[in-house]
């Protein structure tokens, strides 16, 4: 055992290496990513297999064939990618497993880098499936390997859901000698027998069966599982937490106020609960996202006549939106019960010495959203589009990546954002109810092989007129710039042939497709007014890779002699390396990646090409 | 006992780096580290705050507002915003900040543009324990822009502000910064040490 500073998803990472995974497949979301690449960063002689999947239905699906085979295998992706997955899922539920199987599906309270602030908690009771929910990175590197052991022992998977300030913040963890690999054997391999592995309603009805008395089991298991603890107190006035909340409540709460943690939300631990509950007259639930615990609480309270009162989301005691912090649990606290809070907390408080009070006098502070990047390919593609469709009647539907930042002015050309793949589609239902409108549809490479594909089948098969944008930036950029299928690299570090998302179109039968530099401004509109008034699914790839894959070798300068501050390349672009100060345009070195469009863009050509310092 | 420093500045300007090497040499030092960092889409050019809590019965991964023993601002203006983090009263936490400030991206478009002395008088306003740092200056006679973090570990490390001395966030950067960028970090750490030592 030896201490090392681990981020929340290394340390699952590293969790899972040391459980014995042979396989971990998963699709690259925010706050989830670290955790496959921790793996395929350490995969000593390469003996798991690592993949990023082309989305995460299939990361699932080639798991579950795995686990069919016997081996442990993990499966990655953020809260949304398991509504992808979700069709495997309810289905692998009844079915099961037989090497130990582990579903991460990291939730984004906030949120802070996600569409919903969907819980995945649910969808482990939806799906039937047992939760573990870790308190923090320490945690969650052991709940990896207890996770494993009960995956096998009930051979069904098991979720593990961490939230972004779990999976993103870091903490001395003691990490087992990666040579005691527990769990670890050659698995038995796949054994024919259609009575287990093919889903019919006959075993469905049967395992169904199972599954609810198993989960009755699990729940008189979990209660005293060491990731559920009870801490009797003193006193009529209990508090009830999970996940980072817990965290928040003991940096706050008094040590002999009884509390509640529970680490497995589903089966929920009602033996514990109700332990808990007797005896008590209020509680107050704090958790994040959905209230699971609560509602948890009010069935124990309701099945075994307890004469308490729950508060929570559901009673408007605590935020039904939004994230928690040390703060927001505090105030929580006060409002409920004063005395829950630890002495010196409750004498600041009373004193009106209110800890992280905003200071008088603030001065108005500058708002720093996130925008493209100097130079980033996608400004010029969508500055692009934007030149060639001037005049006419369009609606630009947009889709999830870096490119989502299209709809920031000046650009602003994102008018739909959805979910993955959707502009593809959105642009067709657009499209059949307005047929006088030009609609695009933007969409990235990595998403476009995750969901763009049935789209555009659905497209050409349907006969719509739409103008397919892909944004082909050799990358997935958004999450820190993964592999897939269209960059020739694989997680096992193989080179391997690059699928062609040109010949893909053609092989679905687009009507007519061009492909530009979207940095040689000319020609990337002249390539969108080719297709702009023909019918049918056109396409104009724009290739040009990402900022952050090659080195910048030029820069740009103004030259003030020839500038007339008309600020044009200001209004039409919004690259951050240009700036006006005092009616006079510069350009920042340091920040210049030398794509040249806005000398492309300037009137009087006074924007200029030198070496890059 | 525990302590807790925020590191606070703008994506790009290194915060997240300096606050590994804290939670590092703290680590070193047998202590127990939480850390929480910006990640993702914040970090270009956005507000980037880490925060660094070593020492015992630490349980958030974020600092409680109220409770920070150091404040290290790259920025001004980020200064400002993460005051309300700073411990106050009898032991009042410190402020380290580099004095030159940075215009947000969009500034040139919306008129956004603000006024950097004003965040430095405001700091001057309410803040007991300032050190207000020239870490371009620092940064030019180190010989690179790019080291603006560890000079400014320097001076919190040679001001006491960190619970540990100049002498362990030197081991940290010999064992965790590439070896052709060691010599210009270990010089930028010299001379906030050095300005620390003036300002006391």
């Amino acid at each position: 055992m030896a201490g090392q500073l681990l981020m929340g998803n290394e340390a699952i990472g590293l969790g899972a290496i040391h459980a014995g995974v042979s396989l971990v497949a998963g699709y690259p979301g925010t706050p989830s990513t670290e955790i496959l690449e921790t793996v395929a960063g350490n995969n000593q002689e390469g003996r798991i297999h690592v993949e990023w999947s082309v989305n995460e239905k299939a990361a699932l699906e080639v798991a579950a064939g795995a686990s069919y085979a016997g081996a442990r295998t993990m499966v990655t992706m953020k809260q949304v990618g398991l509504n992808v997955a979700s069709d495997p899922l309810m289905s692998l539920a009844y079915i099961g497993v037989k090497g130990g199987m582990v579903i991460v599906a990291a939730d984004d309270p906030g949120p802070i880098s996600s569409q919903t602030e969907q819980d995945t908690r649910h969808f482990a009771e939806f799906s039937k499936l047992p939760v573990f929910d870790p308190v923090s990175p320490e945690e969650a590197y052991e709940m990896v390997g207890d996770a494993f052991a009960y995956s096998e022992q009930y051979g069904t998977p098991v979720i593990l859901r961490p939230t972004t300030r779990v999976c993103h913040g870091c903490a001395v963890v003691e990490v087992r000698d990666t040579k005691e690999v527990s769990g670890q054997r050659e698995p038995e391999g796949f054994v024919r027998d259609t009575g287990r592995w093919v889903i019919f309603p006959r075993l469905s009805y049967l395992n169904h069966k199972k599954i609810e008395e198993r989960n009755e089991e699990l729940s008189h298991v979990f209660s005293s599982c060491r990731y559920n603890t009870f801490r009797k107190g003193t006193g009529r006035v209990g508090v009830a937490a999970g996940g980072i909340s817990h965290a928040y409540v003991k940096e706050n709460i008094s040590p002999d106020v009884p509390l509640l943690r529970v680490g497995t939300p589903h089966p929920f631990p009602e033996d514990l609960a109700r332990e808990f509950l007797v005896g008590l007259s209020e509680v107050l639930v704090l958790e994040e996202l959905d209230p699971v615990i609560e509602r948890a609480l009010l069935r124990t309270a309701g099945k075994y006549h307890l004469t308490v009162t729950i508060r929570g989301k559901l009673t408007h005691d605590t935020a039904s939106a939004g994230e928690n912090s040390v703060e927001s649990v505090r105030e929580d606290l006060r409002r409920f019960a004063p005395e829950t809070l630890r002495k010196e907390i409750r004498d600041a408080v009373q004193a009106g010495r209110q800890d992280g009070q905003e200071t008088p006098g603030l001065p108005k502070l500058p708002v720093r959203p996130p925008v493209l990047c100097a130079g980033c390919p996608h400004r010029a593609s969508f500055y692009a589009v934007k030149q060639a469709a001037k005049g006419r009647k369009a609606v630009f539907c947009g889709d999830i990546g870096c490119y989502t930042l299209g709809n920031a002015a000046p650009l602003d050309m994102v008018d739909t954002c959805l979910c993955m793949g959707a502009d593809v589609t959105i642009a067709q239902g657009l499209h059949i109810m307005e047929r006088d409108t030009v609609n695009f549809a933007f969409i990235g490479d990595s998403t476009f092989f995750a969901s763009g594909i049935t789209g555009v089948v659905n497209a050409v098969y349907n006969q719509t007129d739409i103008i397919l944008v892909v944004l082909d930036n050799s990358t997935t950029a958004m999450t820190g710039h993964q592999p897939h299928p269209g960059t020739g690299r694989t997680m096992m570090g193989e080179v391997v042939a690059k699928i062609s998302i040109e010949k893909v179109l053609e092989g679905i039968g687009v009507s007519k497709l061009v492909k530009a530099d979207p940095l040689n401004l000319k020609e990337a509109v002249h390539a969108v007014k080719e297709v702009l008034d023909e019918t049918g699914v056109r396409a104009v790839i724009f290739t040009s890779p990402c900022i952050a894959l090659a080195k910048a070798v030029t820069g740009y300068r103004v030259n003030e002699k020839a500038c007339i501050s008309c600020k044009k390349c200001i209004r039409e672009l919004g690259c951050p390396a240009i700036a006006a100060c005092d009616g006079k345009i510069s350009i920042e070195p340091s920040l210049c990646y030398g794509c040249g469009v806005c000398a492309e863009v300037c009137g009087s050509g006074a924007i200029q090409e030198v070496d890059h310092e | 006992m525990s302590r807790n420093c925020l590191l606070c500045g703008v994506g790009g300007q290194g915060v997240v780096l300096a606050s590994k090497l804290i939670a590092c040499a703290a680590m070193e030092k047998g202590l127990f580290v939480r850390t929480s960092e910006t990640i993702g889409m914040a970090q270009r050019g956005g507000s980037v705050v880490s925060h660094v809590r070593m020492g015992e019965d630490i349980f958030s991964p974020m600092i409680p507002k109220g409770s920070a023993d150091v404040i290290l601002a790259f920025e001004p203006a980020e200064a400002v915003r993460s005051l309300d983090y700073l411990r106050r009263g009898k032991e009042e936490g410190i402020v380290i900040v580099n004095q030159k400030s940075i215009q947000p991206v969009t500034a040139a478009l919306g008129g956004q543009e603000y006024d950097g002395r004003r965040m430095l008088d405001f700091l001057k306003e309410n803040v007991k324990r300032l050190y207000l740092v020239d870490g371009e200056e620092i940064c030019r006679q180190a010989g690179s822009h790019k080291v603006l973090n560890v000079a400014l570990l320097g001076v919190a490390a040679a001001g006491g502000a960190l619970g540990m001395g100049q002498a362990e966030i030197e081991d940290e950067i010999k064992r965790r910064v590439k070896p052709q960028y060691q010599e210009m970090n270990l010089k930028a750490l010299k001379l906030g040490a050095a300005l620390a030592a003036k300002i006391k």
